[in-house]
């Protein structure tokens, strides 16, 4: 399992812009698998990233959305984009200002499909 | 909510922390179960045993640690169905200190831990060089015991 979780996030790290991803457990916002750039902080954006994607979920489901499956939020210095995956986990990544939104989607999307498998 | 506390240095890293990881119910105490400061408690009998069962737990587990070679757990956490329970240990000026922290699922371990991290640096800062206490004689143990629960609960 840890190495399936693994590779997917060596396919989203190799999309340029990308400084990290990670597995984190959504009910707790402790991280599950990373590979991080030096000088990321891992533990932070876990717990923040959880924390958000719960509350963005709370705010759907006020206003009759649905489930959540993608979060995006962009800074003036880059990105946290939060894909929902099944069995409580999150696929985080954080990338800088150059990254391809689209091509990161999809490869967060994709893993968030092959942990469902 | 209410926050009190019997050392006012411990009051805005307090606050703070309670803030930042969404707490419901936090105890500072000292290894011994003397409550330095609170947030949440209403009842001196409920602050009073959470601290003593805290402190016990804490002592306990290092006993346990000890016992197969370990040094003291870090922290330990307990997560139940509708709040989580945080206990952690940190190194102060004053001397050791305790930290019981009790949450809902408006929040998460992760948040908790991440700024329970900035809590610690805050009350090591915060905290006075402590001076030799007395030790704590049977006939003082209950004016003591009165005058804290009178700091925190205003009565």
């Amino acid at each position: 399992m840890s190495e399936a979780l693994l590779r997917a996030l060596k396919r989203i790290s190799r999309v340029r812009g990308v400084r990290g991803s990670m597995w984190v457990s959504a009910e707790d916002g402790i991280t599950v698998a990373d590979l991080l750039m030096e000088g990321v902080r891992g533990r932070a954006i876990a717990a923040l990233a959880a924390s958000l994607a719960r509350k963005v979920s709370g705010a759907a489901a006020a206003t009759g959305s649905g489930k959540v499956r993608f979060v995006q939020l962009e800074a003036e210095e880059g990105t946290l984009l939060v894909a929902v995956a099944p069995g409580d986990l999150l696929i985080v990544a954080l990338a800088d200002r150059r990254v391809n939104v689209g091509l990161l989607r999809l490869e967060m999307m994709r893993a968030a499909e092959a942990a469902a498998a | 909510m209410t926050t009190s506390v019997v050392e006012p240095w411990a009051e805005r890293p307090l606050v703070k922390y309670v803030e930042q990881a969404g707490a419901r119910l936090v105890v500072v105490m000292t290894p011994a179960g003397q409550v330095l400061a609170q947030h949440g408690f209403t009842r001196a009998v409920d602050l009073m045993a959470a601290a003593a069962l805290g402190a016990a737990i804490m002592a306990s587990s290092g006993a346990l640690a000890q016992q197969i070679g370990e040094r003291p757990f870090g922290s330990l956490f307990h997560a139940g169905m509708r709040h989580g329970i945080h206990l952690a240990a940190c190194s102060t000026p004053r001397g050791p200190l305790i930290v019981l922290t009790v949450f809902g699922k408006e929040t998460s371990i992760g948040l908790v831990e991440l700024f329970f991290e900035e809590f610690a640096a805050a009350l090591q800062q915060a905290a006075p060089v402590t001076t030799v206490r007395e030790p704590v004689l049977a006939g003082d143990f209950e004016a003591d015991l009165n005058r804290s629960l009178t700091s925190l609960f205003r009565r």
